[in-house]
């Protein structure tokens, strides 16, 4: 409990520790952190979301789309980012590498899932009615699979943010990684200061995507989903948390 | 079919005694309804009967059937098994001795036919051997091959097939009662038709008490050795047996529900063989030769009035089983049964139906 | 220490080239100059690095998923009996989920210490939401006519729950149990940071030197290896516990 108590003390003072001037702000750090994060979330998005969609539009490629987020689950970022840093050095380029190849299986994959899952009968009703395939997917397949997708997003978004995190670990400074790979001069009571800011960071930021998607989802489906927590397709939807 | 002498040899195997099914004033009301569901229903099934519960939605034909096994709690009066109160039995003790057949059958999908076959038996311990050569037998009863069936699981059935498993599966521990809800109703048309027909010609095997709800009156008459017309409101509008029903419905309810057509419903119960035929004018000859019509005597009268309907009054020869003309039928015989039954006095109701309105002018037309 | 003794050997090697770990009296131009792959120096340190580490790292997956299995299933069993449950057990494992996981390992080290305890109590909760969502989901996939029918045959609660709902939730709950299982694989290689087990000890090691790549591609490899394979073995035992997933219309 004492440690507690010092880990806010840490945090009030914004990690500055007495006699040792010159280390960087939590502010800054967590700045940082969603910055890396961003980027890399950004690009796995861009990436992975219009796949997984067309391809689920499509009902092709499954196997490639569910498997990939197994192998992606089996991944640690660690070993992916060890190795990343073994190749090539660990500058920013690199680590963004590491966050978008385990970001992008579960996007892809609960994309796919959740495009493919629209009742079939509803997209026939669609074309029947004259809509191009574009006009489908933007109309009745994405407003419908509005909760797989998120799904993926925010699971992606955990893991983009552990990972940053751990990018420290392997040796990329600059996150708030560095206090907890740091007891050294740090204290415990500064790692513990840091953890809970990088546990909290992660809730904010899925917190922040809950509301995106509750703004996204169509009203009807809100209606219907009120008394089911929103539960992405069994057999994909999170795939794994941090590593 | 030796499996017919299976059924009804001694031993392990041999089908057991069927047991009377009373209902005793059962009422039943849901929570919240101004109305209830069941009121002062009373009818008694006889060991070996079918009995068809028949009636429009909401007369509550499915809520009586599931009072029997206790599915649904009964608010009032009693039901009685064999002479015992279900009200005394417990709830899943009584449901094992009760074969109960729904309309979507509910098979397993994670069991092979013959595991599910073995359900109840496995649920009262029986012995492993015991429970196999059962299987065996029923698989055989419904027409299906007990090898192939033995590792097949339902997905791999057609809907007869699980129809027919279905039944099997509330046959297995030979209850003495079955229920069965709209057993056929989800069966297309034709096969509908054979399934009724293999249905009876089971029972004529096994002769269960058998209660069955249908909402189609044709599906009632021909199941039936009596029926249970309900009212709305779960009142018991007319139980008789099909003929009776036909010949003298009860009221003007009855009668609508049997349809307009009762008279030519009445006369699908009756074959040719059963009437007073006219003696033939010559000699009994090869009805062929004469490019006279003619019909089997096994021919349903109704199916025979239509025959006669292109006869334009010519009579029609009535054959018997080698091609010998046995006599002639003609509407005007038809017509005269009719009017018989319809002036003579109602059959006296099985025990504690509703009485008899007195045979209005809606009999013979 | 005469100058050809084993000890001063060693001190003349390690000074001279990059420091490689783990290595022994022997160096051999592989190691010494970090190439990816070196098989000698694999061979050697099977035994007392690497085996070491892949049964610690399958010891602790193992424990976590059983623990969390069991407490899922606990969970799920009565969400399923009494339906409010649900609500209030999604958030509580969905908050558990979303902490990163160097985040939860330090947070449980306050209390409770960098032991396996804390390492064990994080990798279970991960496990949490998933298993408890896909066991109810399974649960509540069951037809309502197949339960109508196995209450209308006289089974009790217990015994539609043995022999009906449980087997035929089992594909989910199978499914639930492979993406638990690669994905506790794989956050254990960050338990090494509370304690001193699991395959990210030696990559924590190689990251210290260098890095040493044989050591990391062999250790990480590893791990992905062993996730992977653990999937198919769950594959494999669905496809035995199932076998009426696969029967087909005849």
């Amino acid at each position: 409990m004492h440690e507690f108590v010092e880990a806010f003390r840490f945090i009030a003072h914004n990690g500055a520790i007495a006699g040792e001037p010159g280390l960087p702000t939590l502010t800054h750090l967590s700045l940082e952190t969603l910055r890396v994060s961003a980027i890399g979330l950004a690009i796995s998005i861009v990436i992975a979301l219009p796949l997984g969609v067309w391809l689920g539009h499509l009902h092709r490629g499954s196997f490639a789309a569910i498997n990939l987020g197994n192998i992606g689950r089996a991944l640690p970022s660690l070993a992916v980012l060890a190795i990343g840093d073994a190749f090539f050095g660990l500058g920013l380029t690199v680590v963004e590498v590491a966050l978008v190849v385990l970001a992008v299986p579960p996007i892809i994959t609960n994309a796919y899932l959740g495009v493919d899952g629209v009742d079939r009968d509803l997209v026939d009703a669609a074309r029947g009615m004259g809509m191009s395939g574009l006009q489908i997917v933007r109309r009745v397949e994405l407003p419908l699979s509005v909760s797989p997708l998120f799904a993926g997003v925010r699971t992606a978004a955990v893991f983009v943010v552990s990972t940053t995190t751990i990018a420290s670990l392997a040796g990329f400074s600059g996150t708030l990684g560095d206090v907890i790979a740091n007891e050294t001069s740090y204290h415990f009571s500064g790692v513990l200061g840091a953890a809970i800011c990088v546990a909290a960071l992660a809730l904010a930021v899925d917190g922040l995507l809950t509301l995106l998607q509750r703004a996204l989802t169509p009203r009807g489906l809100l209606l219907a989903d009120r008394d089911h927590a929103a539960a992405p397709p069994a057999e994909a939807a999170l795939a794994a948390p941090t590593s | 079919m030796n499996t017919a002498d299976t059924a009804h040899s001694e031993g392990p195997s041999a089908f057991a005694q069927a047991a009377e099914l009373e209902l005793r004033g059962v009422s039943k009301r849901y929570a919240g309804q101004r109305e209830p569901a069941i009121r002062d229903l009373s009818f008694t099934v006889p060991a070996g009967d079918v009995c068809v519960l028949v009636g429009p939605s909401g007369s509550g034909k499915t809520t009586t059937m599931r009072l029997i096994n206790r599915m649904i709690s009964i608010d009032g009066g009693d039901i009685l098994l064999g002479g015992r109160s279900v009200l005394e039995r417990e709830p899943r003790e009584l449901r094992r001795e009760i074969g109960y057949v729904i309309q979507q059958i509910g098979l397993f999908p994670h069991l092979s036919v013959a595991e599910n076959i073995a359900t109840v038996p496995s649920l009262l311990g029986w012995p492993k051997e015991r429970t196999r050569a059962r299987v065996r037998e029923l698989i055989e009863l419904i027409d299906l091959d007990p090898v192939e069936m033995d590792d097949r699981y339902p997905a791999q059935l057609s809907g007869g097939q699980r129809q027919r498993v279905g039944v099997a599966r509330a046959l297995a521990a030979d209850p003495p009662l079955m229920l069965m809800d709209e057993p056929f109703g989800a069966i297309d048309p034709i096969n509908r038709v054979r399934l009724q027909d293999e249905f009876l010609r089971l029972q004529d095997k096994v002769k269960k008490t058998v209660v069955f709800v249908t909402h189609d009156i044709d599906e009632a008459i021909k199941m039936g050795d009596r029926i249970a017309i309900l009212r709305e409101g779960g009142v018991l509008a007319q139980y008789d047996t099909p003929r009776e029903i036909l010949t003298h419905p009860a009221d003007d309810f009855v009668a609508q529900f049997v349809g307009a057509d009762r008279g030519l419903k009445r006369l699908a119960l009756t074959t040719l063989a059963e009437l007073e035929l006219l003696e033939p004018d010559r000699p009994a000859a090869d009805a062929a030769a004469n490019g006279a019509l003619s019909l089997p005597r096994d021919t349903s009268v109704r199916d025979a009035v239509s025959l006669m309907l292109t006869a334009n009054g010519e009579p029609v020869r009535v054959l018997d089983g080698e091609g010998h003309v046995e006599g002639l039928v003609t509407l005007a015989v038809v017509e005269h049964l009719l009017a018989d039954e319809a002036a003579a006095p109602p059959a006296p109701a099985a025990d504690g139906s509703s009485p008899q309105i007195e045979p209005s002018s809606q009999g013979a037309r | 220490m005469g100058l050809d003794s084993p000890a001063l050997a060693e001190h003349v090697v390690a000074a001279a080239e990059p420091v490689i770990p783990n290595y022994g009296a022997q160096s051999s131009s592989c190691v010494v100059h970090n190439h990816l792959f070196c098989t000698d120096w694999v061979s050697h340190n099977w035994g007392p690095v690497l085996w070491p580490a892949l049964r610690g790292h399958i010891l602790l997956a193992l424990v976590a998923v059983s623990i969390g299995f069991v407490i899922s299933l606990g969970l799920a069993l009565v969400a399923h009996r009494y339906g409010w449950l649900e609500r209030p057990t999604m958030i509580v494992t969905t908050i558990l989920y979303t902490i990163p996981s160097l985040a939860l390992f330090e947070l449980l080290v306050a209390p409770v210490g960098p032991n396996v305890y804390s390492a064990e109590i994080a990798l279970v909760s991960y496990t949490l939401l998933i298993l408890f969502r896909n066991i109810l989901t399974g649960l509540r996939s069951v037809p309502d006519e197949v339960l109508d029918a196995a209450e209308g045959m006289g089974m009790s609660r217990r015994q539609a729950l043995l022999r009906v709902e449980l087997p035929l939730a089992l594909p989910s709950i199978i499914a639930g149990l492979r993406i638990a299982v690669v994905t506790i694989i794989a956050l254990a290689t960050i338990v090494y940071t509370i304690y001193n087990e699991g395959l990210g000890v030696p990559i924590h090691t190689a990251l210290g030197e260098g890095p040493f790549k044989t050591e990391l591609i062999v250790a990480g490899g590893l791990a992905i290896l062993l996730a992977l394979v653990a999937d198919a073995l769950l594959v494999l035992v669905q496809r035995l516990l199932t076998p009426w997933t696969r029967a087909r219309a005849a």
